[in-house]
Formats: C-alpha cells, sequence, structure tokens
C-alpha cells in the first residue's frame, strides 16, 4: 500500500521523426521513480530530463488521465496498455514494475495506424468506420418522450456494456491480424440492444464492415486477444453479434 | 450605455423563451446552405452544436485539438445529468430546477437564463434517448433517477458512472453522421490560435494543424467557441492534460469580455494528491456521497496516527468518527453542494484532523451501506468507480474507506454572453463551460451536462439565426483579406518569439509553479493580501518563463511542448485576471470564499448590496490594467436568502 521508490529504470522506447522517417529504439534511464505514480507520469518526469538534457522529448497521446477518453496508446513490454488488466496506459502505475527493469515501449503497430511521431499513431480510421453508419438518424428535437418506449432493463445493460468502448485501438493494437471487429461489434452491439438502434441495424452492420475492410483492417480469426486486452472488458460475444446482424442483413439484401 | 446588453426579453419568466423565439429571425433553408459556422470544440456543447447547425443546413467547419472529436473531456464527466422530468412524482418541476440551479449558484446567474436551461432540460432526455444513449433504467423498462449535492428532489439521469461519456457519443454520432453527409467538416489535431476579426464582426479562426505545425486560415460568418473551462490554471485540476483557456482567452483579447473568472469549483471528492510527481487529479463522483459517509476522527491522535500510517481507518470505532457534514447540515447531510462540502473537508483537515500522510484527506466511507444494501448493490452502482480508485490508490473501497480531498474541477466564469449566448464581439458566440451564463457562484452536480447540451441542442441553433439572418447578402469570408494576413502573422510571431527563448526549463516547471501561487492564495480560501501577492508573484514568475523557457523540437512537425507553453503562457495571463477578479469581490459566495466575508459559524457570507453583479473584465492592451464593468443582476422572481443547508 505504501509507495516505495524505483531507484532506476531503463526505458526502451520507439523513436520516429514522422511519418516518413525509419524509427528505432533508444534507451533511456530514469532515476527515483515513486511506485504511486502513474506511468505516464514517469513518462512526464523522463520526457522533462531530456528537455533539460536538449534531447527531443517523446512524443505521446494522453489526455484525460482518468481512463475514459481513449486517448493514449501505449504498447508496454509487449501488451497494449502495459501489464495489467482492465486499465488504459494512464491508469497502469509504477507498482507493476520492479526496480532495475527494462521498459520496452511502443507504438500501436497496425497498417490502418500510420505512425505519426515517436508513440503518437493517426487513428482516425475509427471515426471513419462510425461515420459509416455508427449512429442512429434522428435530427434534434422532435423525439418522442424518453418515456415512451420502455426498453427491458438487461437490454439496456448490455447496450451499456458494449457502448463502454473508449475506442482507443488496443483489440486492434492486440490483434495479429490487426482486426477491428471488438471495435465495430461494440458500436453495432450497443444500437443493435436498443429499440432506437434496431431501425438501422442491418444496414448499419453492413456499411460499417464494408468500411472497415476498406480502411485495411485485417479479418477476424476468433483468438480473443482483444477481449483480454480491452481496458474496458468489451466482451468478444459481441463479435458474434456482429456476425448474426451482418448475416441477417446480407440474406435480406 | 454600458456596453453590456444582455438582450434579456421582456415578459413573465416562464414566458420569455417563447415569446423570444416568437421574435427573432429564422434563415430560409436556401440561404442557410450558403452561410458557414465555425465551431471550435467538440465536447457536449461544440459537438451538439455543430451536428444540430449542420442538421439545419448550415455549412460548419468543427475544429478539435485531440485526435478524435470523441475525446473531448466532457467524456469524463461521471455522475449524471440533470432534468426537471418529475418522473419520480417527488414533486420536481422546471420551476423547482430553476430555483435549485440559482440557490445553489449564490444567487449570482441571470434568472432568465437559468429558467431556460430548466425549461429545455426534459427535451435533453428525450433527445439523448432517441439517439440510443443507453441511461439506467428500472425493471419496468423506464428511466431511472438519482440524487445529486444540494438538492431535495431525484432528477439526476445516469449511465452508470459513465454519463458523460455516453451524452458525449451521442452527440460525437450525431456529429458523424452529418460529416459523412458533408455538411460538416472536422479537424481534429488542430488548436484555435486566434480570432479573426472584420468590421468589428467575428469572420473567421486562425488555427495551427498539430500534426504538420502548418498555420492556417479559416473563414466563416459566425465563430463559436465550445472549449470548455481554464481549470487548468491550477495545474492540478480534474481536467483533461489538454484543457485550456486560450481560445476564449485570444477572444477576450479581440474584445469579448470574460466574466465571472473568479468563480471556480473546487469538487470535494478527488483523489487526494499523492506526491510531488503528480500531474493531475482524478474526480470521484459526487453521486457517491448519495451512498458514502463522509468522516475524520473525533481524536486528534487518532488522526495522527493515521497520518503516520500507525493505524487502520477500520479501527476507530464509530462513536469515536466525526460525520462532520452530517453534523454541521443535518436536513442535508453527505449531500450538501459541492463548495461547502469542500471548504468544509478544509476546516477539518486545517484543523489536524486529515487522515493520509500529508493530512490533507478526509474519508468517505461505504461501510454503512454496504452493510444495509449489500455489496452486490453498491457494486452495481459504482463498480466502474470503485475498480478505478483501486488501481490507483491501491486500496480496496469494499473494504477499507475511500481518501478523498477537494480539487479544482470546473469553471463557472468565463466569456461574458448575452440571452442569445452572443459575446460582445458580433457574431462570436460562447457555449458549455466557456461561458458565464448558468451557474453563478457554484455549480450544482449533473448541470454541466445539461447545460453543454441545451446550449448546442437547443438555445444556439436558434438564436444564431437571429444574427446570420442579416448575414445573407455577406458573400463567402475571403481568407486572403488583410485581417487574416494580420492576425496570422501575430501568430506567427508569438510562436517564434516563444520558440526563440530556448532558455532552460520545460513548461512544466513554470506551470506547476503558477499553480501553486493559485492553489496557495487563489484557491479554497482568499484573501485580499494573499490575493495582491498572487499577483505579483504570477507577474514573477511570467517574467522568468518569458526569458527562461526551453522548447525543444520543430516548429513544422509534431510538438506537444510548443503546444503546451502556448496554452501556459495565456494561463499566466488568466490567472492574473483570476486573482484581480477575486480581489474586486470582497464578499463570499459559493466558490468563492474571501476570509473577510464570513458569519460567526465560519459559512459563507453574501453582500447582495453591494455585489449583485456579474464582473465583466474588458481588455485593454498587453500590460494595461483591465477595466471593470457590471451588469447587475435583477432577482425578480426569487428571493435573495442566506444559502442554508442546515
Amino acid at each position: 500500500m505504501a509507495d516505495k521508490i524505483l531507484k532506476e529504470l531503463k526505458i526502451k522506447v520507439w523513436r520516429q521523426k514522422n511519418a516518413k522517417s525509419k524509427g528505432k529504439f533508444e534507451t533511456y534511464v530514469i532515476n527515483d521513480i515513486s511506485t504511486g505514480s502513474s506511468f505516464l507520469e514517469m513518462m512526464d518526469i523522463l520526457n522533462n530530463d531530456l528537455i533539460e538534457k536538449g534531447i527531443d522529448p517523446i512524443a505521446f497521446d494522453h489526455d484525460c488521465r482518468e481512463g475514459i477518453c481513449g486517448t493514449c496508446s501505449l504498447h508496454i513490454n509487449g501488451r497494449p496498455h502495459g501489464p495489467d488488466t482492465e486499465v488504459t496506459t494512464c491508469q497502469l502505475h509504477m507498482r507493476k514494475f520492479k526496480d532495475g527493469e527494462t521498459i520496452i515501449v511502443e507504438p500501436w503497430r497496425a497498417r490502418a495506424f500510420p505512425v505519426i511521431k515517436d508513440l503518437v499513431v493517426d487513428r482516425t480510421a475509427l471515426d471513419k468506420i462510425l461515420q459509416a453508419g455508427g449512429f442512429v438518424s434522428v435530427n434534434t428535437g422532435g423525439v418522442p418522450d424518453a418515456n415512451a418506449i420502455p426498453v427491458a432493463r438487461d437490454d439496456a445493460e448490455e447496450a451499456m456494456d458494449a457502448a463502454a468502448c473508449i475506442g482507443c485501438g488496443a483489440c486492434v493494437a492486440a490483434c495479429k491480424n490487426s482486426s477491428a471487429m471488438l471495435f465495430v461489434s461494440a458500436k453495432v452491439s450497443h444500437l443493435a440492444k436498443l429499440p432506437q438502434g434496431q431501425v438501422e441495424a442491418a444496414a448499419r452492420a453492413m456499411n460499417m464492415v464494408s468500411k472497415m475492410d476498406e480502411l485495411g483492417f485485417g479479418g477476424c480469426t476468433n483468438t480473443g486477444a482483444c477481449e483480454v486486452e480491452c481496458p474496458k472488458s468489451i466482451s468478444i460475444t459481441n463479435i458474434a453479434r456482429l456476425n448474426r446482424e451482418y448475416l441477417k442483413a446480407r440474406i435480406s439484401r | 450605455m454600458s456596453i453590456l446588453n444582455s438582450k434579456i426579453p421582456e415578459g413573465p419568466l416562464a414566458e420569455k423563451w417563447n415569446r423570444h423565439k416568437s421574435a427573432i429571425k429564422v434563415v430560409s433553408p436556401a440561404n442557410k446552405r450558403k452561410l458557414e459556422i465555425i465551431v471550435v470544440g467538440t465536447g457536449l456543447g461544440g459537438a451538439s452544436a455543430a451536428a444540430s447547425l449542420a442538421e439545419l443546413g448550415y455549412k460548419v467547419k468543427t475544429f478539435c485539438y485531440q485526435d478524435s472529436p470523441r475525446r473531448a473531456h466532457s467524456i469524463a464527466a461521471q455522475g449524471g445529468i440533470n432534468a426537471a422530468k418529475n418522473y419520480q412524482n417527488d414533486n420536481d418541476s422546471v420551476f423547482r430546477l430553476f430555483y435549485d440551479t440559482i440557490k445553489g449558484g449564490d444567487y449570482r446567474a441571470r434568472e432568465a437564463n437559468v429558467y431556460r436551461l430548466a425549461e429545455v432540460s426534459p427535451n435533453i432526455i428525450d433527445q439523448c434517448v432517441a439517439q440510443g444513449v443507453p441511461f439506467g433504467r428500472e425493471y419496468g423498462g423506464l428511466l431511472d433517477n438519482r440524487s445529486f449535492g444540494g438538492v431535495l428532489v431525484s432528477r439526476t439521469f445516469y449511465a452508470r458512472g459513465q454519463t458523460g461519456q455516453q451524452l458525449l457519443i451521442g452527440a460525437y454520432q450525431a456529429l458523424n453522421r452529418q460529416i459523412a453527409k458533408g455538411n460538416v467538416e472536422m479537424y481534429s489535431r488542430h488548436e484555435m490560435l486566434d480570432l479573426v476579426k472584420i468590421d468589428g464582426k467575428a469572420r473567421g479562426i486562425i488555427a495551427r494543424d498539430l500534426v504538420s505545425g502548418e498555420i492556417k486560415r479559416f473563414g466563416a460568418h459566425a465563430v463559436v467557441v465550445a472549449t470548455g473551462g481554464y481549470g487548468n490554471v491550477f495545474f492540478l485540476s480534474t481536467n483533461a492534460m489538454g484543457s485550456n483557456g486560450s481560445a476564449a482567452w485570444q477572444c477576450y483579447k479581440k474584445g469579448a469580455l470574460m466574466a465571472n473568472p473568479c468563480f471556480v469549483q473546487i469538487h470535494p471528492t478527488c483523489i487526494p494528491v499523492h506526491g510531488d510527481q503528480q500531474s493531475k487529479l482524478t474526480l470521484m463522483s459526487e453521486s457517491l456521497r448519495n451512498d458514502g459517509r463522509v468522516w475524520v476522527p473525533k481524536k486528534k491522535e487518532d488522526a495522527e496516527k493515521l497520518q503516520r500510517g500507525e493505524m487502520h481507518p477500520n479501527d476507530i470505532p464509530d462513536e469515536d468518527r466525526d460525520f462532520y457534514l452530517e453534523r454541521r447540515y443535518p436536513s442535508y447531510g453527505n449531500l450538501v453542494p459541492r463548495d461547502v462540502a469542500s471548504r468544509a473537508a478544509k476546516e477539518r483537515c486545517d484543523a489536524g484532523y486529515g487522515v493520509n500522510g500529508e493530512g490533507k484527506a478526509v474519508f468517505l466511507d461505504f461501510k454503512y451501506s454496504i452493510e444495509r444494501l449489500g455489496k452486490d448493490v453498491i457494486a452495481a452502482r459504482y463498480g466502474n468507480l470503485f475498480q478505478m480508485y483501486e488501481k490507483i490508490t491501491d486500496v480496496d473501497p469494499y473494504k477499507a474507506p475511500m481518501m478523498i480531498y477537494p480539487a479544482i474541477h470546473y469553471t463557472m466564469g468565463g466569456t461574458w454572453v448575452d440571452y442569445n449566448l452572443m459575446t460582445t464581439v458580433p457574431g462570436l458566440y460562447s457555449i458549455g463551460e466557456a461561458n458565464f451564463s448558468d451557474h453563478g457562484a457554484n455549480r450544482l452536480g449533473a448541470s454541466a451536462l445539461m447545460q453543454g447540451l441545451a446550449d448546442g441542442y437547443f438555445i444556439l441553433p436558434y438564436t444564431i439565426g437571429d444574427y446570420l439572418a442579416d448575414e445573407i447578402m455577406t458573400p463567402k469570408i475571403d481568407v486572403k483579406a488583410p485581417e487574416f494576413a494580420e492576425t496570422e502573422k501575430a501568430v506567427t510571431d508569438r510562436i517564434e518569439k516563444l520558440y526563440n527563448i530556448k532558455g532552460s526549463k520545460p513548461v512544466d516547471y513554470f506551470h506547476k509553479r503558477l499553480g501553486q501561487v493559485m492553489w496557495d492564495h487563489v484557491g479554497m480560501a482568499r484573501n485580499a493580501e494573499g490575493l495582491k501577492e498572487a499577483i505579483k508573484m504570477i507577474q514573477e514568475i511570467r517574467e522568468e518563463f518569458w526569458k527562461d523557457v526551453r522548447i525543444p523540437g520543430e516548429l513544422d512537425n509534431l510538438n506537444p511542448e510548443l503546444e503546451k507553453a502556448g496554452r501556459v503562457a495565456d494561463f499566466f495571463d488568466i490567472g492574473e485576471l483570476l486573482a484581480r477578479d477575486a480581489l474586486d469581490r470582497n464578499e463570499s459566495c459559493g466558490g468563492h470564499f474571501r476570509e473577510e466575508s464570513a458569519t460567526d459559524e465560519g459559512e459563507a457570507k453574501r453582500n447582495d448590496e453591494k455585489f449583485t453583479y456579474v464582473s465583466c473584465w474588458e481588455y485593454k492592451g498587453e500590460g494595461v490594467e483591465p477595466v471593470l464593468h457590471k451588469e447587475d443582476l435583477v432577482f425578480e422572481n426569487v428571493k435573495l436568502t442566506q444559502r442554508s443547508y442546515k
């Protein structure tokens, strides 16, 4: 419970100047990190060290630092979001590491996520998939009273389980095929579980899956790696539901 | 005549909005297609406004500094959203929500704006349900509600502890639909660095493409700023790392008045600071106060043992626990408003009863509700929050009480707007947390989400038409105009100036020092002497910053340090204005507590005779003192009373 000090850590980190250049690993030493600090606080300290030494700091994505915005995206010691379960990188704490350890930090690796700089990747492909159908087509105003359509509590809860996806892309990074099936299925399930989303369910599944294929994500071979690394524990049963919706849409076409 | 015209419609409170809507102008669909609107920020306000305006037929350009609009910090709101639905049959109403908000804001907000907010609140819930927001429901299939601080009814709708996330995803989905249709051009990883004015009107922005470093010009017939609050002036806050006040600050420098900057909300239930390596504070939702009891030890020796780590909280028997909120405020108990709960925690800790190593924490204990309701019920309500707490602190809140302490959370102050949400710059609008309009001196829990969505879905899309109806003859804004060139040059010059300092210290070094001054002197308790001292210290640190900051990397590449430097440079100015405003307001109200103005029991004491006004600051140039304008607040429908939650 009480915080300890990690006297020395070696951070072996991917450095890449921009999308066009070739990257490589560099190793930096950092001292006196509290086990109560978060992984990203350690990165802040390392960066401030580098700046004072005249070295370009390591670019990495982060924002809310409370595990909900989905911005942070590091691959740490071979695992998306690092060696803990149900956390994003910003919630990963240094108590998960040992004094003297070498920590390997890489960006998400996927064809659909090109590196922008160092550890920062471009994930706009995920936005594009959602733009292909991840919504209910209602305009502002003119909607019925919120209690006009009762929704079974279990359905609402299951929709919420799927809607908890933060769009970080860890599922893609964990998958050997770089498939975005868990991400797509979470949105399809979230909306298909609710009466408001069922009207467009078939078209939504078709459009999102074809957009995913078009953007260079791989196919799903059911390894389950995505589910293990998902910081929000999105279940792969959602993929089964997506497959059902997709099949229904194909048959009725 | 004052430069402030609030444009509050005539007539009885309950009819103002309807009358106003009937009176304002409307733009025809054919003309909407020719009008362009820039929306900066994609949180609840920005995303809902951009989507709704595009649905109406306007051409919209939307900007966010994040890599996706879905990341805006509205996403982190946990507990819920208020609406006067009265689904619980507990005698809630539009008037009651209005009254609670005015009272909660300690009578420093405009009646007409707040009433309108309460009036449109039910529509928000309808809209969100239609979008597929998975709100919590009862077994009968209808929507569930919970209670929040400062009110006596249950009107808060929620989606587990992720309400902000789910509402933002709803607005983001609506935005995505408009992006796909080509009605919205989305610019992510773009930061607004200045406002462009032509003939006194807002006509566009200058933005930096954060990936390429390119400085770009964007023109429009109107500009909407929805860029949130400036809480990060305190360095440690519950805001996202990138949250900043710079867009609003550039608008201030271009003539938009800044209102009530000293009204800052300090949230009572955050995870305490753990040491000097901390980068940000994590909020634990206010909803936890529904089932958690706040306490510190009655005996100082117990507190001291806890501070030294020689005692476990569970070893302190009930009779030795001081449930100080229940003791001081028997009728509201643990559900007093945020400002009251925060000060009460500070009071106990200052008296030496703090419970962590630094003596700056109190307990929030779920033992009693677990005994009463069972662990499963508590897990269903707060499971994700408990998990988050355990990941950060390594303590299991099912077994030991949480430790909490107040932290900067929200800024009630912001850009001054009239009833139409337009600033003092024609064609420039400000919505959501970025404006000052609805929460007075203290915001009630679950009301930020309500305001952001009210502004974006149901207010701005109407009121902006009144301005744009007179712009239908204005051709597409030409970004080759000299005003764009001048503004772009000013932006480039400032970036180069910062970059060329090539000093010795990183941006964080200065930001942390600024934050410490703000927290110590402009934080939970303020006095004239401390505020004057703070202004002096801020000026000194700012001077050092401009001489000694080191910005590494390149200008034409992704450069997070350069981004931070620009924001922190503005935070110095914002911090100074905040302190200046706090110095002017020699009364205690809401989140603003002046030690000179307290009751004998240490409660905040307002001075209605002297301070029933909105402080509106006008920029007069660099190094020149800003000018204070006052908008008098007129209360026709509520009686001003000393707020009591006893």
